[in-house]
């Protein structure tokens, strides 16, 4: 009996959603007292050892390039047999986009039920239950898995990444690696910048910036903070940023520490994407912006005004 | 080629979330019903613009659920596809509704089945996943753009910061988000076809769920909003330091 954690890489680096994942398996595995171990497919230049920061006592891996691009199929098959002869009984994977194409996969291959967007470690007193966001950021539910295997795909900034001491095991696993049916083509990604979906921090904008050469003000607080970049549905529709920074309800959903959101009017549609967020901070010239309702701090006042003072400001607290 | 679209039904985006039972039961009292967006706007547009522009396409449309679910499956035949057939059973989990589409697809012969990227109201992004796995196909996921040339798909996928272009072949499934087509009204023609267009019932396939909800909860109520003076966003800076400490 072990958990198994799926760690999912990109340029070479564990991705920080993999990392909550690696904390969360393990602190699951000592709840059920048993042991924690990471699956890596693929090659990487972080040394894997140091998942025992998060808990994890050893580390599987099958170094093979063609493995760092991503096929479900192909992974699917190969975690499968990872949990076959590893004897895991709970399976942990980022709910972020390889997650999403992975555990659904994963979850019909093992007929292991699957919470995907797990938002907490599971009750395990009575059964085996997760509770998950639901309708949109509006709900959550507890989820009952009732098989045999369970999968988790734990919804990103959810969870913090813990930062002990241990050091893993690392050793190869062989495993079938079945052909791949789908090829990768081309990457079109800002080098540099953070995910909007792995971000702790993220400043948004919206109409209210009434044009793209105003987004200036939004980066340099964002670049400040070490936050990413978002927008609301109509920004993107009007292609004044590019459609993979906007969030809500047909968007990407966030749940950041913190969400900075300047000239957006705050439509249940946008808060649908946001309302996870720990702290929710409204710039708006328009006392009676829906925004203020779902907010932590306000303030009400032209975007124009206050946001250079803001920058002032933040650059003095981190001394810039 | 065939084309399968998968169909959910969702609550309005602007549904009032509440729940019965002792909170074990979506409260449906009122609620507007709707095509899951994403199951709308994305992959069945994309798919009625692959007929449009190959009109020997077969487009079926699927949904799992009670014949409360005709009505919303019309609206979708409104928009496009020639026929509709509903698996009859009350939903029970992903693996249940998803074992299902499959059945339908290896019974139905199709080359290509859409899903929405996930639904508005369990946010699962699932069941295109399951089917995948189930008829052993290739899966793209979270897709922003599909083209076909004969039995060779190129699509780009969503990653962390940005965009993969892929390549597959058919038979494929892929859930269908934002960028892969825009949002269509129904028209009057459209809307009258609907009403005649087969809408077929079958019956299920066993398959034993692997998850159960056993209870909804509702986000504690926010404390309230504190606002700042216009003239001192400064004090902002503090508060979002030393009270709030998220910078």
């Amino acid at each position: 009996m072990s958990v198994l954690v799926y760690i999912d890489h990109t340029d070479g680096e564990i991705k920080k959603s993999s990392l909550e994942a690696a904390s969360y398996g393990a602190q699951l595995a000592s709840q059920l007292g048993v042991a924690a171990h990471g699956l890596v497919l693929g090659t990487l230049n972080a040394e894997l050892s140091a998942l025992g920061k998060q808990g994890l006592q050893k580390v599987h891996q099958v170094k093979n390039d063609s493995l760092n691009q991503f096929d479900p199929g192909q992974q699917a098959a190969m975690v499968a047999e990872a949990v076959t002869s590893l004897g895991a009984t709970v399976v942990v994977l980022s709910n972020n986009v390889t997650g999403k194409a992975l555990g659904p996969r994963l979850s019909a291959r093992l007929r292991a039920g699957l919470v995907a967007g797990a938002v907490a470690l599971p009750d395990t007193g009575n059964g085996f239950v997760v509770k998950k966001a639901v309708f949109s950021g509006k709900a959550f539910a507890q989820v009952a898995v009732s098989s045999p295997i369970k999968i988790i795909a734990l919804t990103p900034n959810a969870f913090s990444v813990s930062n002990g001491d241990g050091n893993a095991e690392v050793a190869d696993i062989n495993l079938t690696v079945p052909a791949a049916k789908i090829k990768v083509t081309g990457i079109n990604k800002i080098k540099g910048q953070i995910p909007l979906s792995e971000a702790e921090l993220v400043v948004s904008g919206g109409r209210g910036l009434k044009g793209p050469e105003n987004w200036g003000m939004i980066e340099e607080l964002a670049d400040l903070l070490g936050a990413a970049t978002a927008c609301s549905r109509p920004v993107a529709d009007s292609h004044w940023r590019p459609h993979h920074e906007h969030v809500g309800q047909t968007g990407g959903a966030v749940a950041p520490n913190l969400y900075f959101a300047v000239g957006i009017s705050g439509a249940i549609q946008h808060l649908a994407g946001v309302n996870r967020s720990k702290v929710i901070v409204v710039i708006n010239k328009d006392p009676e912006a829906p925004f203020f309702k779902a907010a932590d701090y306000g303030i009400v006042g032209d975007a124009f005004e206050v946001m250079p003072k803001i920058i002032d400001s933040v650059k003095k607290l981190k001394g810039k | 080629m065939k084309i399968l679209v998968c169909i959910s039904k969702t609550p309005d985006t602007t549904a009032k979330i509440a729940f019965t039972d002792n909170n074990t039961k979506f409260a449906t009292e009122g609620v507007q019903w709707i095509i899951n967006p994403y199951d709308e706007w994305y992959a069945l547009v994309r798919a009625i613009e692959l007929k449009e522009k190959d009109p020997t396409t077969v487009l079926h449309l699927v949904n799992v659920g009670g014949a409360e679910n005709d009505a919303i499956i019309r609206k979708a035949l409104a928009l496009g596809g020639d026929e509709a057939i509903r698996v009859n059973i009350e939903s029970q989990d992903s693996f249940t509704i998803a074992s299902q589409i499959a059945q339908v697809a290896k019974d139905g012969g199709y080359d290509l089945v859409f899903t929405g990227k996930e639904t508005i109201d369990y946010n699962g992004s699932s069941i295109g996943g399951m089917v995948a796995e189930l008829l052993d196909w290739s899966y793209v996921s979270l897709a922003t753009k599909l083209d076909i040339e004969g039995s060779n798909v190129k699509l780009t996928r969503e990653i962390e910061g940005g965009e993969e272009n892929v390549e597959t072949s058919l038979p494929l499934v892929v859930s269908a988000q934002k960028g892969m087509a825009e949002q269509r009204i129904p028209n009057m023609k459209g809307i009258m076809g609907a009403r005649t267009k087969p809408l077929k019932v079958v019956e299920p396939v066993a398959a034993e769920a692997l998850t159960s909800i056993a209870g909804f909860e509702l986000p504690p109520a926010k404390a309230g909003v504190k606002l700042v003076p216009a003239d001192n966003p400064e004090e902002l800076v503090r508060l979002l330091h030393e009270e709030a400490k998220v910078i």
